[in-house]
């Protein structure tokens, strides 16, 4: 609950101009998921069944993670590029 | 050991946070990135090492297979496909958390009704659902913005009642595993009406509203993942699940306000209603200009103001814009781009896209922001958009979009548009703005129209 406040306090300051970067990267965030994929395929009464959801879940969570966070930082470097161009064209 | 996790935890989630902090300028959102990615690393490592980790053969190649596949995902794909690969990635997350669902409820068969009773059922039984229909509903969405899947909105009769029902039957069949946790055989029709479910919950809804339906998903998969975390008794996972959720809830709350539509509206997923009240169009005149008639006027002009919309999306006009925008600002006219909150295909996509044919993003301005400068302004030039620059919903009561908030282009001295039709936009309505007469109508594709203007104005200065 807290952490729903917190997330709705801060998200509230991003401006539009950022919302697609902060979507990809909140997808990235909610990867975590990864951590409980680890849980459950990693728990000593797994069976086969959970490894086998548990294997899928992690490779799913992980790609996320991996592309979400490039991604998000490749849209920025774009935003970011322009900052000193931008005050050249003035 | 234990107590270690807990610290790394808390650590991990104060750095998510941070990042999402960090995230409201351009500036500082770098970092924040790097914040996310020690934050991931962290509760990763975290987790591997304070668990007896069993089966870690089975982890690692998870984990690089993940990696092998986001790489290339990661720099392959284009700017302009960036909605698709957030679908995707949602499908992906939401898929995880429904399998960590399903696993965990049938690892602990058959003693699931002393382990898994009350509150983690709950959080269990609502993981599952979320992660299922997600999971659906985002490839749906996937399917629907790479065009796959017809992206007009598909429609049968009487499908709000069938989609009630269905969700309705699979909240029954939720509860009753809550409380009968045993009753395995419930589990697949369960998970399979909650597939289902998120196939018809997507289909009826129209290329131009997938802005709110991917916020709307983005949150579905974070509160799934939140679920999780109850399921499993990790804060962390609540944490991070938590502010993924409220961050989607927010983007489609300010989608929804960008379109005038009601939130319970958007959560029942009874979008495309408005085709109903479809106006009877009548045959006006609309004055229509040539390519070298835009580049005179624009020429003469000294302040334009760009009003992107979907059209330049599918058109992928980005770069020709900047061509023209580099053009026009070498001859000294102010160009600024007004961007509706809703403008392109998921929030905040035409800023992206804007800034990847390397406009300045200080040249980009909201809504809020540009709309007391068009009565001063010269030319409104409207780029594939369509309803957010219609005076009827400032104007006429009785239209369908009434009271959405709007960019007042009709308010320019002149206006013109690059549409490809004059066929009314997502709404079904007719735009008042096209008959007005400083309208000006340039009928063509978003790309090859700009590049036609583009090749008259050297011309001139050479002349």
């Amino acid at each position: 609950m807290l952490a729903t406040f917190v997330g709705l306090e801060v998200i509230r300051k991003v401006s539009p101009l950022l919302h697609t970067p902060l979507m990809s990267l909140t997808n990235a965030i909610s990867a975590i998921s990864v951590v409980g994929a680890i849980l459950v395929t990693s728990a000593s009464g797994a069976t086969t069944l959970s490894k086998v959801l548990g294997f899928i879940a992690i490779t799913a969570a992980v790609t996320n993670i991996v592309s979400g966070f490039l991604i998000t930082d490749r849209m920025l470097k774009m935003f970011k590029k322009r900052v000193p161009a931008s005050g050249e064209k003035r | 050991m234990a107590h270690l996790v807990n610290y790394i935890y808390i650590l991990s989630a104060a750095l998510f946070v941070l990042s999402l902090k960090w995230m409201n300028g351009p500036a500082t959102a770098r970092r924040g990135v790097f914040a996310g990615e020690i934050g991931m690393l962290l509760a990763v490592a975290g987790t591997l090492l304070s668990h007896e980790i069993l089966n870690w053969q089975w982890i690692l190649a998870a984990f690089l297979i993940g990696s092998a596949v986001g790489v290339p995902i990661a720099y392959i794909m284009p700017m302009t496909a960036v909605p698709q690969r957030t679908a995707m990635s949602h499908a992906c997350g939401a898929l995880a958390a429904a399998l960590v669902g399903t696993a965990e409820f049938y690892q602990h068969q058959p003693d699931a009704a002393t382990e898994l009773h009350g509150f983690t059922m709950v959080a269990l039984v609502v993981e599952t659902l979320l992660g299922f229909l997600t999971f659906t509903g985002s490839l749906m969405a996937m399917g629907k913005l790479q065009e796959i899947l017809p992206s007009r909105p598909i429609t049968y009769p009487k499908q709000n009642l069938i989609n009630l029902c269905l969700l309705t039957v699979a909240a029954g069949l939720g509860v009753r595993l809550i409380l009968v946790p045993t009753d395995t055989w419930i589990f697949p029709i369960f998970s399979g009406l909650a597939l289902i479910f998120g196939v018809l919950l997507i289909i009826p809804i129209g290329g131009a509203d997938m802005p709110t339906v991917i916020a709307l998903l983005n949150s579905y998969a974070g509160l799934s993942a939140c679920a999780m975390g109850f399921a499993l008794d990790n804060k962390l996972l609540v944490i991070a699940g938590a502010l993924d959720g409220s961050s989607g809830l927010i983007l489609s709350i300010i989608m929804c306000k960008a379109m005038n539509r009601s939130f319970t509206n958007v959560l029942f997923g009874a979008f495309g209603q408005l085709q109903v009240s479809k106006h009877a169009v009548d045959q006006r005149p609309v004055r229509s200009a040539s390519p070298e008639e835009a580049a005179s006027i624009l020429e003469a002009a000294s302040t334009v103001i760009v009003v992107p919309g979907y059209g330049l999306a599918v058109a992928q006009a980005q770069h020709k814009i900047r061509e023209l925008y580099d053009a026009l600002m070498r001859r000294g006219i102010d160009v600024k781009f007004a961007i509706h909150p809703v403008a392109g295909r998921m929030p905040g996509h035409m800023n992206v896209l804007l800034a990847e044919a390397d406009i300045p993003y200080d040249r980009l301005y909201e809504m809020d922001n540009i709309n007391s400068e068009f009565p001063q302004c010269d030319v409104a030039l409207v780029i594939g958009a369509n309803d957010v620059t219609n005076p009827a919903a400032r104007t006429d009561p009785t239209s369908p979009i009434y009271g959405m908030p709007i960019l007042d282009v009709d308010k320019a001295h002149t206006v013109m548009v690059i549409k490809r039709s004059m066929s009314p936009g997502f709404a079904g309505i007719d735009n008042e703005l096209y008959y007005m007469p400083k309208t000006l109508m340039l009928f063509g594709d978003a790309k090859v129209f700009v590049s036609e203007i583009l090749k008259e104005l050297p011309a001139r200065v050479a002349a």
